[in-house]
């Protein structure tokens, strides 16, 4: 009964969508107040009902109803039950429904907090959201029902898949598509900007917030998916280049391009049409990137099961956004341009380098990602594109992006005055190229070159983000302070700083050794000594494992005791790799199982990983950079002083 | 202008590229470039005795089912039972390649397991696997009294595999001969 009414909302929620897709959209074309209308209560609706249908098959998974044939396929009794919660979204319907939900809770978001827009502008962001709504609700409809019934009922389910069954794993997809989805937003005020014919500084400002809350969203997602292959892959890799991966890297490229881009448009009106197109593209990123992951079209770790109609629809539906969002570019696009000028040494400048730089790095990584794809077609033979080209194709366009970053941030809008850019600029660099040189030497005792290009890039960041707060906490009586916005980019342009920095120092400094060995032996890695003490059976609660309990230590002192599992699910019969990891700030140690090798032996990975933790919290202070910015306090005044309404603020959803 | 419609007529390749993309069907499907073509030529000592060879010349003049397996493949072992069945069945020889193993624990698993080969070579460095262009265990080829490979099976064999992929090939080999 429960599954039937959760079919039925999505019905209702379809029928909802549609209402609030055309009526608006014709309303604003009319300029009829009445059909405008509709747009928020039709989303509101379309929440409520998709709402009710996401409940009823958590409903199923938590009540473990195995009559529904997806509960049957990806959950298990004894499954714990945080993980039958998340296993609604752990494979493609129910993933499929998760998307539905956060694009109609955007679509919610967007609708209350948009009254500072004039009306049938925000009548055709929401009509326009309504119209995508309509295809993924199609979609699931369909080819990809969640509710679909298995009878007679299974007396247990097939469970779901163990790389799955980890806390980071549970909130990394919802995070993912919460970036995702957010970009259609984006793209809904790109629509909107073009159908209305202008794309004004109010509407970019609007715009840019929404853009940097899924941008924020998408950052913490890429890096809660990164540091979850870190641990439970077991390679200890953080970064694969998997054309999943890419998928959702290239929306997180292109969007980070389209709020800079945005950033020129609000303060000065420029990049008009070039945003529109960013906008256009972040989102056909991220629907080209569920197109590859759902439609098995490429061999990948996280392809869900393969199934050609799904691949044709959202394929069809990716043709349909894309080609009818160009035309319509191209119809309005040029009328857009302006022709205001900026002087060569100007802020203007170094945004728009960034923005070719990002679209250089994004198009590299698209052709590489396709690229396979394209050589079998031609001569049918089979290629991958492994990491090595990626390192060294993507380092191209990302150093003088890195680079030109500490410049950018310090140049004035307009026109900037060279004297004293060289005043502000000199500590910075003087402290980089010290830093960056001294800084591995001192304590890891060797420099390269490509080291020393990392390092210093790092530091020139860190030191140059850090130029405006300290301007600002040392400002005299009366100055201006720092703004929320500027005070966000210098946190989040530091955080890629901390990025780099673990970047470069992790690839340079690691060390690993693969070894076989029994109960009592040991293996060195750098300075520190491990061994295994003994191996012994684990029972989880639905899986068996092999633990071995490794000390660590250091000159004969004890350091630390990780407990590396290797782990076998009862049901799937897959082997798991948990690796123990003994992580401080500065550095992990890393300890993985690879396979039994007989004579009580196993092979043992034991890694080194020096500041690898600045990988993932140079993320972290990204994200919390935009969080910063989308908490600045002037859009609220602006939006409200111009529209005269009193406490309606863009706030995040 | 232009430069929007170029823009256009780009995505307009990209998507008709990956609508032919998905035409192609199961990208898992890894065809072998071996398939018409005769088998690489091998000889590798038996499993079970270091002595003696089993290779190329034994199975020529019938058609052969050659199965790549290892002890620490855990789909091998969900494939065993069938390799078993069709042992029993007696319809045609299967050869083994027991690939980047150890003896002692190849012995051990034949022994508890059952052993439906004619002869398992032991190919302890993957050398042979390298030649055949084997991508992982388990993986089975058919191979037709003249040497040809004539079908590949990337994963585990089972009943419904065999009489889908396999039989067909016999049958229609089996006329033109």
């Amino acid at each position: 009964m429960i599954p039937e009414i959760g079919q039925f909302a999505l019905i209702l929620a379809l029928s909802l969508a549609i209402c609030q897709a055309v009526l608006p959209l014709i309303g604003a074309h009319r300029n009829d107040a009445a059909m405008m209308g509709v747009a928020r209560t039709a989303a509101t609706g379309q929440f409520v009902f998709v709402a009710i249908s996401f409940a009823c098959l958590t409903w199923a998974f938590v009540t473990s109803d195995f009559s529904v044939l997806y509960v049957a396929n990806h959950s298990q009794l004894s499954l714990p039950t945080v993980y039958k919660i998340s296993a609604v979204w752990g494979a493609h319907e129910g993933s499929l429904l998760m998307w539905i939900l956060i694009l109609s809770a955007w679509t919610l978001a967007v609708s209350r907090f948009s009254s500072g827009l004039p009306e049938a502008f925000a009548a055709r962001v929401i009509g326009v959201l309504g119209l995508l709504s309509i295809g993924f609700l199609l979609f699931a409809l369909l080819t990809s029902n969640p509710f679909e019934r298995l009878i007679p009922a299974a007396a247990d389910g097939a469970d779901l898949n163990p790389l799955l069954q980890d806390p980071g794993l549970a909130i990394h997809p919802p995070l993912l598509y919460i970036g995702y989805v957010g970009f259609s937003v984006a793209f809904a005020f790109a629509i909107a900007a073009m159908l209305t014919g202008d794309l004004d500084q109010r509407t970019a400002k609007w715009t840019r917030q929404w853009t940097t809350l899924a941008w924020l969203f998408l950052t913490l997602g890429i890096m809660l998916g990164s540091w979850w292959a870190y641990y439970e892959l077991g390679w200890g890799g953080w970064w694969f280049w998997d054309p999943v991966e890419n998928a959702s890297f290239m929306p997180w490229l292109i969007g980070t391009a389209l709020i800079h881009s945005l950033a020129v448009t609000e303060r000065r009106g420029l990049f008009k049409s070039w945003t529109l197109l960013l906008a256009i593209t972040a989102f056909s990123l991220s629907l080209l990137g569920t197109f590859l992951v759902r439609s098995g079209i490429i061999v990948s770790v996280h392809a869900f099961a393969t199934d050609p109609t799904r691949g044709f629809f959202i394929l069809s539906f990716l043709g349909i956004v894309v080609i009818g969002a160009l035309a319509l570019f191209a119809w309005r696009g040029p009328s857009l341009d302006s022709d205001a000028g900026f002087g060569l040494l100007s802020r203007e400048t170094f945004l728009l380098l960034n923005n070719v730089l990002l679209v250089v790095a994004t198009a590299l990584v698209l052709m590489g990602t396709l690229a396979p794809l394209v050589i079998e077609m031609m001569d049918g033979s089979k290629i991958s594109i492994g990491p090595p080209w990626f390192e060294v194709a993507f380092l191209v366009p990302t150093i003088p992006l890195v680079l030109l970053m500490g410049l950018g941030m310090n140049t004035a809008w307009r026109k900037q005055e060279p004297s004293s850019w060289l005043a502000v600029l000199r500590i910075p660099a003087i402290a980089a190229v010290l830093l960056g040189v001294l800084l591995p030497l001192m304590f890891y005792g060797r420099v390269s070159l490509m080291l020393a290009v990392g390092c210093l890039a790092a530091f020139w960041i860190i030191a140059t983000s850090l130029v405006q707060p300290i301007r600002s906490l040392r400002r005299k009586e009366g100055a201006a302070v720092i703004t929320r916005s500027a005070l966000g980019m210098s946190v989040a342009h530091l955080g890629m700083g901390l990025f780099v920095l673990g970047v470069t120092i992790t690839s340079a400094f690691n060390i690993e050794a693969d070894r076989a060995l029994t109960p009592g032996e040991s293996i060195e890695v750098g300075a520190f000594e491990f061994e295994m003490r003994e191996l012994r059976d684990v029972e989880g609660p639905n899986y068996s494992a092999i633990e071995a309990v490794v000390e660590i230590r250091r000159d004969g002192e004890y350091v630390a005791t990780v407990r590396p599992q290797k782990r076998q699910y009862l049901v799937q019969q897959n082997w798991m790799t948990e690796a123990g990891i003994y992580a401080t700030w500065n550095r992990d140690l890393f300890v993985a199982l690879g396979d039994q090798l007989g004579n009580g032996a196993w092979s043992v990975r034991v890694q080194y990983k020096p500041m690898i933790r600045f990988i993932w919290f140079g993320a972290i202070v990204m994200a919390l950079g935009g969080l910063i910015a989308v908490s600045d306090r002037r859009y609220r005044v602006k939006a409200t002083k111009a529209e005269k309404v009193s406490g309606t603020a863009p706030e995040a959803a | 202008m232009a430069r929007y419609i170029a823009l256009l007529v780009a995505a307009v390749i990209l998507l008709g590229f990956l609508w032919f993309g998905l035409l192609r069907g199961d990208p898992r499907a890894l065809p072998s470039p071996y398939i018409g073509k005769p088998a690489p030529l091998f000889v590798l000592p038996t499993l079970k005795d270091q002595s003696k060879t089993v290779g190329s010349a034994d199975m020529a003049g019938k058609f052969t089912l050659v199965n790549v397996w290892a002890t620490w493949c855990v789909q091998c072992r969900a494939e065993h039972q069938f390799l078993m069945d069709l042992a029993a069945e007696g319809s045609i020889p299967i050869y083994g390649i027991n690939w980047r193993d150890t003896r002692p624990e190849a012995l051990r698993w034949l022994q508890q397991l059952g052993d439906p080969y004619v002869a398992s070579g032991f190919d302890a460095d993957g050398v042979v696997g390298i030649d055949w262009g084997v991508y992982g265990a388990p993986e089975s080829f058919l191979v037709s009294a003249d040497g040809v490979v004539l079908f590949k099976q990337l994963g585990p064999l089972s009943w419904d595999i065999w009489e889908r992929d396999f039989v067909p090939l016999m049958a229609d080999g089996g006329a033109s001969q």
